[in-house]
């Protein structure tokens, strides 16, 4: 179940997509959410699932793989449709038991369950065609101007890519620890929510303990290698902005427009 | 000549401190070791737990520093602190586990993190990635996640970014102890290489007796101290001494030992199946 979770992985392919300058994704998904919270209205989400569609097209990612990362919000997903459908005041539609469906709670429940899972789509294929290396280097650059208000951007930017790097390596530990204590008795699928996350504290104990010691010889691994901060360090692939990230951003220009458009003509 | 790596009798301690922050014990991992190694050589260090070797490993790039005694790498001391990155560019280390020495998401990434940290300008960076994983037979894999390699895989990729950081010596700590057999062997031969072809000094530490016999010399290490050393031959030919501290020998020197031991006239310290071979049909 939780070797699912697509977010922090990286899926190797030769796309534009993928050659895209990493700041370049970072601003597009940033704009790209930002878009899809500012336009309320069917006809702009119209415009964002084209969009959406045509990016994961170019960037050659299988449908199937970021519908995989999918399953495991749905619950947060269903969770959010339930709880707007009902709990909105405004117009009844329909009565079921105690409950009310209003006209306003629908809408706003199928705007929720159309941004949070374009959110996740449109965030995924960014982690997705991007190396988290990639990814941290864009914010590192990026944020740079910050190192003058004496924010370590260059730290933060390395704990970020290490944490994302051991995200699977951890996973694939943790569920090893569940096999090794299943194997011994333990039951992680039996009794209610409670029961369940009771359940799931004698593997974390190890898991800690483990993460603990990796994080020790990844350090002196580190340090063998001659690693000693930001300074003075060089990189493989410095960041440059190519002729097709500027074509990329006046993409993302012409979706906002389009975007406006659409609100602007169809208002609903 | 010149010696690459220079010990001068080393000791390290490590303390075991009480809640008080007391010294409660004093533990000697390595108590009072002299070696001596030159450029070019293949060194094997063996020793089973506790023996001090990769103590001793860990001092050869300055990760541990010297409770008392000296190390001296291409004729710095580890001690000064200005040239400690130089050291570890001197004398690069690969570790027992691959999953975490390995700092990039993408092979050629990790390459690179070595030569990142030097401040190596950018294009010559890319040579040398390409350099260190074809030394390793690795190139194909440049654009590959390291989750998805094997144990012998990964630990190609983690001598390929020493390698790129141009060392004269490497220290393989255990490389092959969380291996299987094709992947040890897959990493032996690249030391191998690298020794042979690139004349890079090896410094191999591990308690399998079949990587170390096609070693220049060989250092047995018990309880902090050199137990004995000399070429794989001198050796596994004491087979009593050995065994006596709980090490084993090679399946064919143990076999050639015993057929000796009852009465079979053939020579001490046979290491390989051919020469056993040789030896019996001799007879």
């Amino acid at each position: 179940m939780i070797r699912d979770i697509t977010i922090g992985q990286y899926y190797p392919a030769d796309s534009v997509i993928h050659r895209l300058d990493p700041r370049t994704k970072l601003v597009g998904t940033m704009v790209f959410i930002v878009s899809l919270f500012l336009f309320r209205s069917f006809a702009a989400y119209a415009v964002a699932l084209v969009f959406l569609a045509g990016v994961i097209r170019t960037s050659k990612v299988p449908f199937k793989f970021l519908v995989r990362g999918m399953k495991s919000i749905l619950v947060l997903l269903m969770i959010t449709v339930v709880f707007n459908l009902f709990m909105i005041q405004g117009k009844p539609l329909l009565h079921i038991w105690r409950l009310t469906v209003t006209e306003e709670g629908l809408l706003t429940a199928a705007f929720m369950a159309i941004r949070l899972s374009f959110l996740i789509i449109g965030s995924s294929v960014m982690t997705l065609t991007t190396t988290p290396n990639q990814l941290t280097d864009g914010l590192e650059k990026g944020l740079r101007p910050l190192n003058r208000l004496h924010v370590p951007v260059h730290e933060v930017a390395m704990m970020m890519s290490i944490a994302l790097r051991f995200i699977p390596i951890l996973l694939e530990e943790t569920d090893k620890i569940m096999k090794a204590q299943t194997a011994r008795g333990a039951d992680f699928e039996e009794g209610g929510l409670i029961q369940k996350a009771k359940s799931m504290v004698p593997p974390l104990v190890p898991l800690f303990i483990s993460a603990f010691r990796r994080a020790n010889d990844l350090a002196m691994a580190m340090e063998a290698r001659g690693y000693h901060g930001g300074e003075g360090r060089t990189k493989m692939r410095p960041l440059k902005y190519e002729r097709r990230d500027h074509a990329a951003y006046l993409t993302l220009v012409v979706y906002l427009m389009a975007m406006l458009a659409a609100k602007w003509i169809f208002g609903f | 000549m010149k010696n690459i790596i220079k010990v001068e009798n080393l000791k390290h301690e490590y303390h075991k401190y009480g809640e008080d922050g007391q010294v409660e014990s004093v533990h000697s991992a390595v108590d009072g070791v002299d070696l001596e190694v030159q450029p070019g050589q293949f060194i094997a260090i063996l020793g089973h737990n506790g023996s001090g070797k990769s103590t001793l490993a860990k001092h050869l790039n300055a990760i541990l520093l010297p409770s008392s005694g000296s190390v001296f790498v291409d004729g710095k001391d580890t001690k000064d602190m200005e040239k400690i990155w130089e050291i570890r560019q001197t004398a690069g280390m690969v570790f027992q586990n691959p999953d975490n020495q390995i700092i990039g998401t993408v092979v050629d990434e990790d390459v690179a993190f070595g030569p990142e940290n030097m401040g190596v300008p950018t294009e010559e960076i890319g040579r040398r990635v390409e350099e260190g994983l074809k030394t390793v037979g690795m190139w194909e894999y440049r654009s590959h996640s390291p989750n998805k390699l094997s144990g012998g895989q990964k630990q190609r990729v983690a001598i390929a970014g020493v390698v790129a950081m141009h060392p004269k010596c490497i220290v393989l700590d255990e490389p092959t102890a969380m291996l299987d057999p094709v992947g040890r062997q897959e990493v032996i031969a690249a030391a191998q290489r690298l020794n042979k072809e690139e004349g890079v000094t090896i410094l191999l530490i591990t308690h399998y007796m079949e990587e170390v016999i096609h070693a220049d010399r060989v250092i047995v290490m018990d309880q902090g101290r050199i137990l004995m050393q000399g070429t794989p031959r001198e050796v596994f030919s004491q087979v009593e001494t050995l065994k006596e501290h709980r090490l084993d020998v090679p399946q064919v020197t143990l076999l050639a030992h015993e057929l000796k031991k009852s009465g079979v006239k053939i020579p001490e310290g046979i290491l390989s199946i051919e020469e056993l071979v040789e030896a019996l049909t001799s007879l």
